[in-house]
This record gives structure tokens, C-alpha cells and sequence, in this order.
């Protein structure tokens, strides 16, 4: 085994994992936000989650239609396309929680779930749909903005460009802006309330659902903003690419306990490097003969243990009848 | 009297009507309408119901298939996706345990006689294969007892779990099936990875009947047999066991369900119908890849099991019936149309149809329709077009609780 170069690359993995897991982190707080309001997982969160990707990349690819793509300055679009991504997902969350979930709150558990993945289907189909008629491609590549390509050389075997620091930034801001709200606002207090006891917040006057609906913005624009940076990072999207990254970030909400906003963090940051880790090294470490490919199931094969072994994740509290 | 006329003149009509048009989608559909119709007509003497529905579909739908064999290919795959709902229904429908993976036991009965019917074992064992045809039947029984247990396997760690994670699980589950026949060409080439495997050998038959009338026939056999047993489990000692676990677990287990043994046994009933499946489908695609058992499929199957009514033996069929028609023949039909008319440079509304994207292909839109047949299900009949006596009341029960907690609530 070659372990100089183990340990050459090791910088760009823990690197590489973090960026997935920023990303995971992100689309974690969307279920795992609805999961402490509603205690059911929003299995349309990976949808809502790449329908930003769209919406970030049809704003870009018009911008440089038209031209302006080059002579506008790139924060400015960055922050004009991620808080439009943000709207729309969010919307759109909120949107699907009013029409395919509101009317199922009363009914067996499962039924909701039910919906939501007849959701998930049908929302990726149609932003299939949409885009077959609109530009006649449903596989739309993020259109390159010169500065971010750029990269510094950390060392002779690390390097980092504009692009992942941006989204690793922009990443951090979003956390902690959530976490700022949820603890520190009128609003985060409400929802925090909500998710303890709904039959309590609204005896104490609080609007029981209007606050799930604003879960369902803020967990949906979280959705949004990940799907904007994960086309900036990785550029190739479509209306089925959401599914699996999704599932992971689901993953990683479990990991970090579901429910606990801190723990969909740390389960994304996690899982994150766990993949990354797998990805690189899993060939290396077999003599070639299990490769990246089984990354995927190594993330699913985490998300078994977690759930075996200690199914309230690693700072979740004992919630009753869970797992 | 007019219920046992009408039937009969629906069938004889709609028969003939295929015969006169044997290209329309439509007329083929309404065959299929008239068998629902003798199924569900009232009234009916109960010979005249089985021998009609009996008649169309061990004769009638034959000839059909002499007419135009695609109606009869048609016929075999709602065959296939029956029997899968029916073992769906099982898990999903009985015992309540919402299994998003179901596929995956589907695929490892097809890879259990791909590998070992074709050519392909060569590669693991040296020499000496593929078995002789005739080792077909004995595999539909090795097939059954793989997936089995595969169930069983996959059970044991996870059925600790509660309802959503459960699923969640399970849809693990079938995409690492996936991914393991996807990658599995090295280091030991198992599955001939994406490439899939071909060709896998077809059973021996008696008297020369051609091999598409020959899968129909054992299909359709597979499929009583299937129903036969649902039915005998729905009211035996272990299907009541798996009802009262869908109700209320701990209700169940303080009744002395053991409520591992009877999920597991949920898991590997559902499996081996599948399993069993897999083997036909493998022996009659002649070639398998892992693009047929993608969560797509899974979510199929679940779309049938939903649209008929969960826990419902006529459901789990006419779901099976309507998806796979609706993806086979409506959409497909709808595409084909669309085309025409594009070609035919027809214009609508001053629109010329000749500009339509050609990515707007109808019948690449199967998501939609399940994700559609889900939602509206699950809103407006949760209880599915054919609903489970038991089922119905329960949910029915549960409208009444709504309703007493919110007079309950209202008062002071």
C-alpha cells in the first residue's frame, strides 16, 4: 500500500468532506426542522432542494444571455441568485406542505409519508416538464464565472478554489443565521414551542400553523440555498440529481439526532467526510477492488448502524416511540 | 337478471370490438374494463362471474394475443406487477410496515436463475453451465426461497424500527441491491455489472406453445396461486397477527403477538412472491440489467398497492392493471400521438405542434403519474378504489375520533 500517497491526499480529502458536508448539512436542517414541528419526514425536501439548483441557474444562464453575467460584479449575482433560489424553494415548501400534507395531519402516520414521496416523483417530474418545453434540455449545466474558478495552491497537493470558499462561506453564514434565529428571535421561540407541545403553544396564543409554515419556508430556502451552491460546486444538474443527496442529508439528520438543529449540522459534517473518506481511500485501502462507486452504500450502511445501534443520533434527546 | 346479461354482453361486445379493431388502445381497454365489470357487477350468480372473468382470460385473452401479440406482452406484465403488488400488499397493506425497497427482492430472484441460466456462471464456477432448461422450475423455487431469505436478512436488524424510518431503511436497502448488481463485475464478476446478463435460458415446454402464450399461462397460473394464498393468509392465524401490528403495536405484543417473528414472516411472504416473479421476468426478458430494478420500480409497485386500497386482494390486481396499462399503453399511446400529430404539422390554436420541444416525450413522465396517483390517493381515498373491508372501517373509525375530538374541543 502506498502510504505516502494516503497521506499526501489526506488535506484534500478532509477538504472535499467538507464542502459535501456543508451541503448535507444545509438540506439536513430542511427535515430536520419539519421533523421537530410535524414529526414526519418531508421525503419531498430533496426536490425542493434541487428546484433551487433550477431556479439559481435559470437566473444565470438568462443573466448571460443577455450578457451581463461578466459585467455585473459576481458577489452581487452570487447573493441576488442564492436569495432567489432561497424564495422560491421556500415557497415551494411551503406550498406542498399546504396542499399535499396540511389535509393529513390527523391521519395514520403513514399516509402522509405516502404523499410526500407521490410528491417528491411528481415535483421532479415536472421540473423535467418545464424545462423540456422551456429550453427543450432537462440537464443544465451552471454557467462558469471566470473569479471563481481561480484557485490557490495551498500546498503541492492541496489546492482550493474562489468556488469552494465562497460556498463553504456562504454555507457557515446560512448556519449560523438559522441558528441566530431559532434561538435569539420571537419566531424561534415560537417554533421551539411548537415542537415541544403543539396543543401548548396554542393555548399560549401561538398561530400553530402559520409557524409550521414557516418551518416549512425557512427548512424549504435552506433547501434552496444548498441547491444554488451545490450547482456552483459540482455544475451539472437535473431534475433527478436531488434524490440522492437528499436521502444522504436525510442520513445526516438522523446521525446528528432528528429534530436537533445543531445535530443536522454536525450529522452533514459527519457523513460529509465519512464519504469523502470512503470515496478516496476505499480503493487504496482494497487494492482497487471496491472503488468510489460504493460510496453510496456506505452512507446508506451508516444510516442502518445509526439507526441499530443508537437511533436518537449523536445529540438527539430520547423523543417518545421514536425508532 | 340485466347485471348477468349486461356482463356477458360487455365481454362478448368488447372481444369482438378487438377482433374488428385490433390497433386501438381504447377498445383493448375496454376489455379489460368489461372483465372489472363482471368482477364487480351485483347480482351476479357467482358461476357465471368466474366463469366470464375464466373465459376472458384463459381463452379470450389468447386469441387477443394471436390478433396483436403486443396486448398479450401487455397481459403477461400486469400479470408480473400483480403478483408483485399482491406480495406488496403483505408488507404494506396487512402487517402496515411500509417497505420502499420491494424491488430489490424482485432482482435477486432474477439474478438467482440469470446467473446460473446463462452462460454467465462460467465465469465463476470454470465450466459446466447454463443448466439445462428444465432447472427453470426447480429455480422458481430456489428463487422463492433467495429472496425469502433476503427478507429475513434484511429484516432481523431493521424491524426495530418504527413505520418511517423503516421505510427509509428499506429504500437503503434497495439501492444498495442496486448499486451491488451495478458494481459486482469485479472482483468476482457476480452480475456482469451494468452490462447486464444474456442470454438466460427458457424453460422446456410441452405440446410447442409458443414462449409468449407459454409466460402468459404461467404467469397468470403464478398469480392464482398467489391470490389463493393471500387469501388463505388474510384470515389465517399469522395475517390476523399482522393486522393487529398494523393497528397498534403495542397493543399486538400485549396480546402475545410476537411481533419479530410475525414482521419477519410479513418480510419474507412479500419477498418470495417477488422472488418467484424475478425468475419468470429473468427467464422472459432473456436479458437483465440493474435498469430494471431501479426505486422507480419500487415506487410502482407501491403506486399499484395504494391506488387499489392498501390490504386488498381485488385492489393490489386492478392497481397492478390500471399503472401498468396506464404506463404501457396510455402514455405510450399518448407519445406515439403526439408524434403523428407533430409530423402531420397540425396546428393548435394557432400553435404549430411541429415547434413542440422534442424532449417533451409523454411517456418518460411515469414519475409524474405515480407521484400523482399517490398524492390524490392518500388526500381524497386513502382507502384506494377497492378497499379492504377491515380497512375501511378503521379509517372510517379514525374519521370519527377526528370528529368527536373536535366537538370535544369546542366545548368550554
Amino acid at each position: 500500500m502506498d502510504y505516502e500517497l494516503l497521506i499526501a491526499i489526506f488535506p484534500q480529502v478532509v477538504l472535499d468532506g467538507l464542502l459535501l458536508g456543508f451541503m448535507y448539512a444545509l438540506i439536513a436542517l430542511g427535515y430536520t426542522m419539519v421533523y421537530g414541528v410535524l414529526e414526519f419526514i418531508n421525503f419531498a425536501h430533496s426536490e425542493i432542494f434541487i428546484f433551487g439548483a433550477f431556479v439559481g441557474v435559470e437566473i444565470l444562464l438568462s443573466l448571460q444571455s443577455v450578457g451581463w453575467l461578466d459585467r455585473l460584479p459576481w458577489a452581487l449575482v452570487l447573493i441576488v441568485v442564492l436569495l432567489a433560489g432561497m424564495l422560491a424553494s421556500g415557497l415551494l415548501a411551503v406550498t406542498v406542505e399546504r396542499v399535499a400534507y396540511r389535509p393529513l395531519r390527523a391521519a395514520p402516520r403513514l399516509i402522509p409519508l405516502i404523499s410526500a414521496i407521490g410528491v417528491s416523483f411528481f415535483l421532479q417530474d415536472v421540473i423535467r416538464l418545464i424545462e423540456s418545453v422551456w429550453r427543450n434540455a432537462f440537464n443544465l449545466v451552471y454557467p462558469t464565472i471566470d473569479v471563481m474558478n481561480h484557485r490557490f495552491e495551498l500546498t503541492s497537493t492541496m489546492d482550493v478554489s474562489v468556488r469552494s470558499l465562497v460556498v463553504i462561506m456562504a454555507a457557515l453564514a446560512m448556519l449560523w443565521g438559522l441558528h441566530a434565529l431559532v434561538n435569539r428571535t420571537r419566531i424561534g421561540t415560537a417554533i421551539r414551542a411548537v415542537a415541544e407541545d403543539q396543543a401548548a403553544a396554542s393555548l399560549m396564543g401561538i398561530n400553530v400553523n402559520r409557524i409550521i409554515s414557516l418551518t416549512f419556508l425557512i427548512g424549504g430556502a435552506m433547501g434552496g440555498a444548498a441547491g444554488v451552491l451545490f450547482g456552483i460546486q459540482y455544475s451539472l444538474i437535473n431534475p433527478y440529481t436531488g434524490f440522492i443527496p437528499g436521502l444522504k442529508a436525510f442520513t445526516a439528520a438522523v446521525l446528528g439526532g432528528i429534530g436537533n438543529i445543531p445535530g443536522a449540522m454536525l450529522g452533514g459534517l459527519v457523513l460529509g467526510l465519512l464519504e469523502a473518506f470512503a470515496a478516496s481511500y476505499m480503493s487504496l485501502l482494497t487494492g482497487g477492488a471496491f472503488g468510489a462507486e460504493y460510496k453510496d452504500i456506505f452512507a446508506f450502511s451508516v444510516l442502518i448502524l445509526i439507526l441499530i445501534f443508537r437511533p436518537k443520533g449523536l445529540l438527539g434527546e430520547v423523543v417518545r416511540g421514536r425508532a | 337478471m340485466i347485471n348477468a346479461v349486461a356482463a356477458v354482453a360487455a365481454v362478448a361486445l368488447s372481444v369482438t370490438l378487438v377482433a374488428v379493431f385490433p390497433r386501438s388502445i381504447l377498445v383493448f381497454l375496454a376489455f379489460q374494463g368489461s372483465m372489472l365489470f363482471v368482477y364487480a357487477a351485483p347480482r351476479i350468480a357467482g358461476w357465471l362471474r368466474w366463469g366470464l372473468l375464466g373465459l376472458s382470460l384463459v381463452v379470450l385473452m389468447p386469441m387477443i394475443g394471436s390478433v396483436n401479440g403486443y396486448y398479450l406482452e401487455v397481459a403477461t406484465q400486469v400479470g408480473i406487477f400483480a403478483a408483485l403488488a399482491l406480495g406488496l400488499n403483505i408488507v404494506v397493506g396487512l402487517a402496515g410496515l411500509l417497505d420502499l425497497g420491494y424491488v430489490a427482492f424482485f432482482a435477486v430472484g432474477a439474478y438467482s436463475w440469470a446467473i446460473f441460466g446463462s452462460p454467465h456462471a462460467n465465469l465463476i464456477f470454470g465450466g459446466g453451465f447454463p443448466l439445462a432448461p428444465g432447472w427453470f422450475y426447480v429455480f422458481l423455487f430456489v428463487g422463492l426461497g433467495v429472496a425469502a431469505l433476503t427478507g429475513v436478512l434484511l429484516g432481523l436488524p431493521v424491524l426495530r424500527l418504527r413505520g418511517d424510518y423503516l421505510a427509509i431503511v428499506t429504500l437503503g436497502f434497495g439501492e444498495v441491491i442496486r448499486v451491488l448488481a451495478n458494481n459486482l463485475d469485479k472482483p468476482v464478476n457476480l452480475t456482469n455489472g451494468p452490462k447486464g446478463i444474456t442470454p438466460i435460458g427458457r424453460p422446456p415446454l410441452p405440446f410447442g406453445i409458443p414462449y409468449s402464450e407459454a409466460f402468459y399461462f404461467l404467469v397468470l397460473l403464478i398469480v392464482v396461486v398467489v391470490i389463493v394464498v393471500n387469501r388463505r393468509l388474510e384470515d389465517s392465524h399469522i395475517g390476523r397477527a399482522w393486522e393487529a401490528i398494523r393497528e397498534d403495536e403495542l397493543a399486538a405484543q400485549a396480546m402475545g403477538v410476537p411481533l419479530v417473528r410475525a414482521k419477519l414472516l410479513a418480510f419474507a411472504c412479500g419477498a418470495s412472491f417477488a422472488g418467484v416473479m424475478g425468475v419468470v421476468f429473468s427467464a422472459k426478458q432473456i436479458f437483465i440489467n440493474p435498469e430494471s430494478f431501479t426505486f422507480l420500480e419500487s415506487i410502482g409497485v407501491l403506486a399499484m398497492v395504494i391506488l387499489g386500497g392498501m390490504g386488498s386482494i381485488p385492489g393490489a390486481v386492478v392497481g397492478a392493471t390500471v399503472v401498468t396499462v396506464l404506463n404501457l399503453q396510455v402514455l405510450k399511446g399518448f407519445s406515439l400521438w403526439l408524434n403523428e400529430l407533430k409530423n402531420a404539422g397540425v396546428t393548435v390554436l394557432g400553435y404549430s405542434l411541429a415547434n413542440l420541444p422534442t424532449q417533451l416525450e409523454p411517456a418518460k413522465y411515469e414519475r409524474m403519474v405515480f407521484g400523482m396517483i399517490l398524492v390524490v390517493m392518500m388526500i381524497f381515498r386513502p382507502q384506494g378504489i377497492f378497499p379492504a373491508r377491515r380497512r375501511q372501517r378503521e379509517l372510517a373509525q379514525a374519521q370519527v375520533d377526528k370528529e368527536q375530538v373536535a366537538v370535544a374541543g369546542a366545548e368550554p
